[in-house]
């Protein structure tokens, strides 16, 4: 069945009549507002539901090419190059222009220099990426910072001024929005942490929607750690319930939303591994105790796995009918071997895009249920986990 | 742990997704006996053991009409009554492949500070019930749990208490092998519009299933029985599609796919309209993960009990009435109801200002 959205914004109560006196009361003293009228997403409503559709069309995922300028500095000196603007500016360049992205990818997350970018060619990402077809997306973040009264846990900043700058980013193309939180099971995870997480999410999430971008609602539960399945199952389930319930108290609209889960595995430093099927198992369990059937779209983040696994997990995934669009939010899984082909040379340019276009293909195939896996590279099944990896 | 897995969870899931299983739903008849009295003084029939027996025994032995129920939800008493050939009801049920299931709850009280709202009781020596529950036969459960919309209402306080007291209900029932009925009613009255009801349901309904969640409750192992969303009783009407579209909205937001079916109460709708909201809910285009059925108690017996107004000679005829309500409620689930069986009865209207179960 065609997982169509009946949601009909135009029936929803406007924020006019969220203040309206009523009848019933008096409006000489202050009423405690009544929990009932929730309002959801405000004037963009409509718009909301269709990026969300949009970027969670079958075949495609996301490209995440988000990373921080210290970040990108890492990327860059593994290949021996300089962190420049201009050696950042070359390799944006590189993977926005690959021909046909657009087949395979739906939306890119960009950091806020390239939203405000051009090409080495003068032409601004933001153009190139929609006449690509592709969504683009904008970091709104500010990075995590310790949690105090933790247990040496992090939490996620950025609220403040978000509204303005979520509608600054609107102004200037983008649609969709990114904010990474993270969860430690090594440390915990304490309920503080959780609570703060999801909390954080939900009113970044409102906040995004109020100015007219799809929030991806992402915390990341970090593979940290020498736990099994069934701890980071556990951790999981806690972890989402929260989330939800805070979007619920947020009025966020899930019709418009996106969710960038982690994938339900083993600690990077268990002895057990899991095999692609069993990671699908344990994944596709959470979602359904967890993921009501409006949010449109669950793209997976990669978080250290290599380019290959991250790709047969997805396909696992989707041996089956789910009630969402399950699919891809990656960066080093999609990225690693294009940024190696380049290595910093415009001769390399032509190899590294069709590298890129490989792994969107392979994970578009993934997103259907169809990846074979034939003809993989072997720099594809590198894994790519850095213990206490930081952003 | 993340979800109780006891003892009993296969049998939880397995007998969860029988009563869930699209053609069939839930005929309510677990009245308790001040409420059944009520029933019965409609029809003048006087409010002893025998007429309590004598009616549900209409009801279980209509010819046919149990291969539209999947489950039945019984009182304490009637659980160990037997038909007048001496045969237990429930052996009687579960030969016609209906799950007998009962009553928990011991009723509402109004919670102090707040305007009218209440709380659900029954939590003493639940787990033990529950165990001399099964033993009878029984293998769900159901609570019933109030709220209200008012200019205020509901309430944080009566969201969270209601929300929790069903989370508790509900783990214990999965402990003792009972699949719980999770029933968070808002009531209708009132002069609100059907986006108020969607807001309070939605609002609810998030709360409900973050507490089922924090108690560890195995969501593949419950049922949700929600009232739809509709506008107030004194509020202005609307189509069916409509109460479809906000309904199915409201459970797409808050209810996971885990669980495996959603049985409506009726609350004061007449048999009809409730058929025909039920319809029009299943026809509707749009991904539903679990399906959407019927828990009627007065939406089923409605029309059947004045018919039979107490009389053995009404009996056959009563049963035919009932019949007809269970094959149209059968069809409603799978989208194929065409309307307009029953006549006038099945109209009318079971809306009651301030219904006290």
């Amino acid at each position: 069945m065609a997982s169509t959205t009946i949601l009909r914004t135009s029936f929803l109560p406007k924020r006019s009549e969220w203040f309206a006196p009523n009848s019933h009361q008096s409006t000489s003293h202050l009423q405690p507002t009544s929990v009932s009228l929730t309002v959801r997403a405000g004037s963009y409503s409509d718009e909301l539901v269709k990026t969300a559709k949009s970027i969670a069309s079958p075949g495609r995922g996301i490209l995440a090419m988000d990373e921080s300028n210290a970040t990108c500095g890492k990327r860059l000196a593994s290949i021996g190059l300089e962190n420049t603007e201009a050696n950042r500016q070359a390799y944006r360049t590189l993977l926005v222009s690959v021909p046909s992205l657009g087949q395979y990818i739906s939306g890119a997350i960009l950091f806020e220099e390239t939203l405000y970018q051009s090409t080495v060619d003068g032409k601004k990402m933001v153009d190139v990426l929609k006449e690509q077809n592709i969504m683009p997306g904008i970091k709104v973040d500010k990075g995590l910072v310790p949690l105090a009264g933790s247990n040496d846990e992090s939490w996620c900043q950025g609220l403040d001024g978000l509204a303005s700058r979520c509608a600054a980013y609107y102004q200037q193309g983008a649609r969709f929005a990114k904010w990474r939180t993270v969860v430690s099971i090594p440390n915990g995870p304490s309920a503080l942490a959780v609570k703060e997480a999801a909390w954080g999410l939900a009113r970044y999430a409102a906040i995004s929607q109020d100015n007219g971008l799809v929030p991806i609602v992402e915390p990341e539960i970090l593979l940290d750690g020498e736990h099994g399945i069934e701890r980071t199952f556990e951790v999981a389930q806690k972890v989402w319930a929260e989330v939800f319930f805070y979007m619920a108290e947020n009025n966020v609209m899930y019709e418009g939303i996106l969710l960038k889960p982690s994938m339900v595995t083993p600690g990077a430093e268990c002895k057990d591994k899991a095999t692609p099927e069993q990671v699908a198992e344990y994944t596709l369990k959470l979602l359904h105790r967890r993921i009501p059937p409006a949010v449109p779209g669950i793209m997976f983040l990669s978080g250290g796995q290599s380019e290959v696994e991250a790709t047969l997990n997805l396909n696992a995934m989707n041996q089956g009918k789910t009630p969402w669009h399950v699919s891809f939010s990656y960066a080093r899984a999609l990225q690693n071997t294009c940024l190696k082909t380049w290595g910093g040379r415009p001769e390399n340019v032509k190899a590294a895009q069709e590298a890129l276009l490989i792994r969107a293909k392979a994970n578009s195939l993934a997103q259907l249920g169809k990846y074979t896996g034939e003809g993989e590279s072997d720099e594809a099944k590198k894994g790519m986990f850095v213990k206490g990896y930081t952003y | 742990m993340s979800a109780f897995v006891g003892k009993y969870a296969d049998e939880l899931i397995k007998n969860a997704k029988y009563i869930a299983a699209p053609g069939k739903g839930i005929l309510a008849a677990d009245e308790s006996t001040g409420t059944i009295g009520k029933r019965l003084a409609s029809i003048n029939v006087e409010n002893i053991e025998s007429n309590r027996q004598a009616l549900r025994q209409l009801l279980f032995t209509s010819p046919n009409a149990l291969t539209y129920i999947s489950g039945v939800i019984l009182f304490e008493e009637t659980l160990y009554q037997k038909t007048s050939d001496g045969k237990p009801f429930v052996d009687l049920l579960q030969e016609n492949n209906v799950i007998p299931g009962i009553k928990v709850d011991k009723g509402t009280v109004d919670i102090a500070g707040t305007n009218g709202e209440t709380t659900t009781q029954g939590f003493d020596s639940l787990g033990v019930r529950c165990q001399q529950y099964y033993k009878a036969g029984a293998r769900f459960a159901k609570w019933r749990a109030v709220l209200k919309i008012g200019p205020t209402e509901p309430s944080e306080l009566s969201i969270q208490q209601n929300a929790q007291g069903l989370a508790r209900y509900a783990i214990i029932c999965q402990e003792n092998g009972l699949v719980p009925i999770v029933e968070p009613e808002i009531l209708t009255d009132g002069g609100h519009d059907i986006k108020k009801c969607a807001a309070a349901t939605e609002t609810v309904l998030a709360a409900v299933y973050k507490a089922l969640n924090d108690h560890h409750v195995l969501l593949e192992g419950t049922l949700l029985k929600p009232n739809m969303v509709t506008p107030g009783s004194d509020g202005p009407k609307v189509a069916a599609e409509v109460i479809a579209e906000y309904t199915v909205t409201a459970l797409r937001r808050t209810v996971p796919p885990a669980v495996p079916g959603i049985v409506f109460l009726s609350g004061g709708q007449s048999e009809e309209e409730a058929t025909l909201n039920l319809n029009a809910m299943n026809k509707l285009e749009v991904l539903k993960p679990w399906s959407l059925s019927f828990s009627f108690g007065r939406a089923l017996q409605q029309s059947t009990l004045k018919t039979w107004a107490g009389k053995k000679e009404n009996v056959g005829k009563a049963q035919e009435v009932f019949l007809a309500r269970c094959t149209a409620n059968s069809e409603a689930t799978l989208g194929k109801y065409t309307g307009g069986s029953g006549g006038g009865l099945a109209s009318e209207s079971l809306y009651v200002k301030g219904y006290k179960y």
